[in-house]
């Protein structure tokens, strides 16, 4: 339907009836991209968002598309939480399966990675939780349902210096991690300007995705004596190292961001993450509108256990592309687009959507802390 | 730097070191033996952990009924791996051998991502292993004291089977010479699977420290561990069992300690092993302990 040429025709005969896309027959299912890391350092929170959008699909699985009821099919493909798996992943999603709307990747890199991809080719794409001011900067056809980090880095800064008290801060950063490394210099510029001090980052100690030991950064630190530690990265190795700082005798509070909202975060952590302190989209506790009401009832019914923050965004971007594809009536990439666009005050499960002139939702961050081996509700900051 | 903060940064690095040397024994016995890199010892060594975890949660052993339990029985997935992978090849040129090893490497990676899930499992470490140790300052975990000792009774154990016992002797026979030995009546493919079974044996053991050390499991674990414990084996000469040894501490030790002295160069972490071990092929190819002929594969 994007590319109608006069091959399409020949294609769909060929395929033996196996392409429903050719320019001569209508469409008789709408088809989704899920573009999600299910294997490697990410996958737990490519799962929970996937849990999110499988789950939207069960309640909503059709859309009205110029009069016709179609069902939605989710095509999920696995972006390894690697860089170059996932540019291959978007491509197939684009090209192979043809999908009307691409939905993620859980991590700002690995959407990053499908950026140049969907726009080539004119596809949307919604970010669900992915919150690097850079995936959706440039490029018209990414959107995002989350904040972005900026913001991200104002709350924890806030935190730290104003709940927290604290004068001095470390930073320890996934050096490979767009999302690690733009919140820590997010959290620093606020930090530096709330204590009104230049120096009150001590130091900005770096680790790569995968490792497992980072007793060398901790001793380090240790020898700072710092009051806080942000720590913004993928939740296995923060995980570990607080574990590490624990064992080491650092008794310093830990601030991180939404990553680190994952079963595996506790699993893993255990007793040393109890009082680790994150900043996160959607807290069950709260629910906002209608919407979360029903997210929440659903998932609950389901799983029989809570849903992460990033679970109800997989809900929501599942729903706004939904309510595009109506509004348009077409699966044109370029008129799903306007439709995206015009998305206002669109009620979803964690919060009201609008997208701002970067297509970016302004949304409200809620602050959590771990406790009892629980991801528990502190308060709730609004923009 | 402190006295205490250096003594820290060396514990450290002896704890990751020792860690090392367990996992690249098991390489440098393989090759030492059969001059094949065994490319799947790092998947056998997340075996051993995930074996270990499911030994605890599925069938609710003990910790250490739960260890011998997952070591024995990667041991023998150790044996049959050879069986099926690399026996069938054994007259083929080396190079099938090693492309062989390379494919079972990536099936146990896929088999495993099917079985065990792509989320990674927290480890619960068992309380003796979970002690925290602190003497002037420098804090250490019981299971960083608990893996050099491991390390070290291997090694001995080791030497004294290759040195001293009638199997040790045959071990040095098909090393030296594969065909001169089955003419002397030696049962060649059983000195190979007891060869795979320890060489397995061992990696199932760091796998599970590994896990204790480091508690979270995932079907990939196994990749860097097993490149960086290859490193370690070249560097001391692989097939030389002291070397692997030598060499695992070598690496732990430079990792960390470049780590703590040039904390700008943290993104590079896994760059040195790469660099030390083009430096040692380039200075001393066969390795700081190895003999003067390695051949090439």
């Amino acid at each position: 339907m994007r590319r109608a040429t006069l091959f399409v025709p020949v294609l769909s005969l060929l395929a033996l009836g196996g392409c429903h896309r050719s320019s001569s027959s209508k469409p008789t299912t709408v088809k989704l991209g899920v573009f999600e890391p299910l294997t490697g350092a990410n996958a737990a929170g490519g799962a929970m968002e996937v849990e999110g959008i499988k789950l939207a699909n069960a309640l909503y699985p059709t859309v009205k598309v110029g009069g016709k009821e179609l069902p939605i099919e989710l095509v999920v493909v696995d972006n390894k939480s690697d860089k170059v798996e996932a540019a291959n992943a978007a491509q197939r999603l684009v090209d192979q399966e043809k999908v009307a709307v691409v939905l993620g990747s859980w991590g700002s890199s690995l959407s990053m990675a499908a950026g140049p991809i969907v726009k080539e080719k004119k596809v949307p794409a919604i970010a669900l939780s992915a919150t690097n001011p850079l995936v959706t900067k440039g490029n018209e056809y990414y959107f995002r349902v989350c904040f972005i980090d900026p913001f991200q880095g104002t709350v924890m800064a806030n935190y730290a210096a104003k709940d927290l008290k604290a004068k001095k801060a470390v930073i320890i950063r996934e050096v490979s991690n767009d999302y690690s490394v733009g919140l820590a210099r997010f959290f620093a510029d606020s930090f530096k300007k709330l204590t009104g001090d230049q120096g009150a980052i001590l130091a900005e100690l770096n680790y790569n995705t995968n490792d497992q030991d980072f007793t060398a950064q901790l001793t380090t630190l240790k020898s700072m004596k710092p009051d806080v530690i942000f720590a913004p990265g993928n939740y296995t190795e923060s995980a570990l190292i607080i574990k590490q700082a624990r064992e080491l005798g650092i008794t310093t509070p830990f601030l991180g961001g939404d990553t680190w909202e994952a079963p595996e975060f506790v699993d893993v952590g255990k007793q040393a993450v109890e009082g680790a302190v994150l900043s996160t989209f959607f807290a069950t506790e709260v629910p906002i509108t209608d919407t979360s009401k029903t997210f929440l009832d659903a998932y609950r019914k389901q799983y029989g256990k809570e849903p992460a923050a990033v679970t109800a965004l997989g809900f929501d971007g599942y729903l706004v592309a939904r309510a595009a594809i109506e509004k348009a009536g077409t699966l044109d990439g370029a008129k799903l687009r306007e439709a995206l666009v015009a998305t206002k005050a669109f009620p979803g499960a964690a919060g009201l959507i609008t997208f701002d002139e970067n297509r970016d939702a302004t949304k409200s961050a809620v602050i959590k802390t771990v406790k009892g081996g629980k991801f528990t509700y502190l308060t709730t900051v609004q923009p | 730097m402190t006295l205490a903060l250096f003594l820290q940064h060396l514990a450290n690095a002896l704890s990751l070191g020792s860690l090392y040397a367990l996992i690249a024994i098991g390489y440098t016995m393989v090759y030492g033996i059969l001059r094949l890199i065994n490319f799947a010892h790092g998947d056998v060594f997340m075996l051993g952990a995930y074996l270990a975890f499911y030994s605890v949660a599925t069938f609710m052993l003990p910790w250490w009924g739960a260890l011998l339990l997952a070591v024995l029985l990667t041991a023998a997935f150790g044996v049959g791996l050879e069986w099926v992978a690399y026996r069938p090849l054994r007259d083929s040129p080396r190079i099938s051998v090693m492309i062989s090893a390379i494919g079972a490497s990536f099936l146990i990676e896929n088999v495993a991502i099917v079985l065990f899930g792509g989320r990674p499992k927290g480890v619960t470490v068992p309380d003796v292993m979970n002690v925290k140790l602190t003497l002037g300052g420098v804090s250490i975990m019981s299971v960083s004291l608990v893996i050099p000792i491991i390390t070290f009774v291997a090694l001995a154990v080791l030497l004294w089977v290759v040195q001293r016992t009638r199997v040790g002797m045959a071990m040095r026979a098909v090393s030296t010479d594969l065909d001169a030995a089955r003419l002397q009546a030696i049962d060649v493919n059983r000195i190979v699977s007891f060869t795979f079974g320890t060489g397995s044996l061992l990696a199932g053991v760091g796998g599970i420290m590994w896990s204790y050390k480091y508690p979270q499991l995932n079907p990939l674990m196994g990749v860097m561990p097993g490149l960086k414990c290859f490193i370690a084996a070249v560097i001391g000469g692989i097939g030389n069992i002291p070397g692997a040894v030598l060499g695992g501490f070598l690496l732990g030790g430079i990792e960390l300690l470049t780590i703590a002295f040039l904390p700008t160069l943290t993104g590079y972490r896994d760059a040195f092993a790469f660099v030390l071990l083009i430096v040692v092929l380039l200075v001393k190819p066969s390795g700081l302990l190895g003999g003067a002929a390695v051949e090439k594969v």
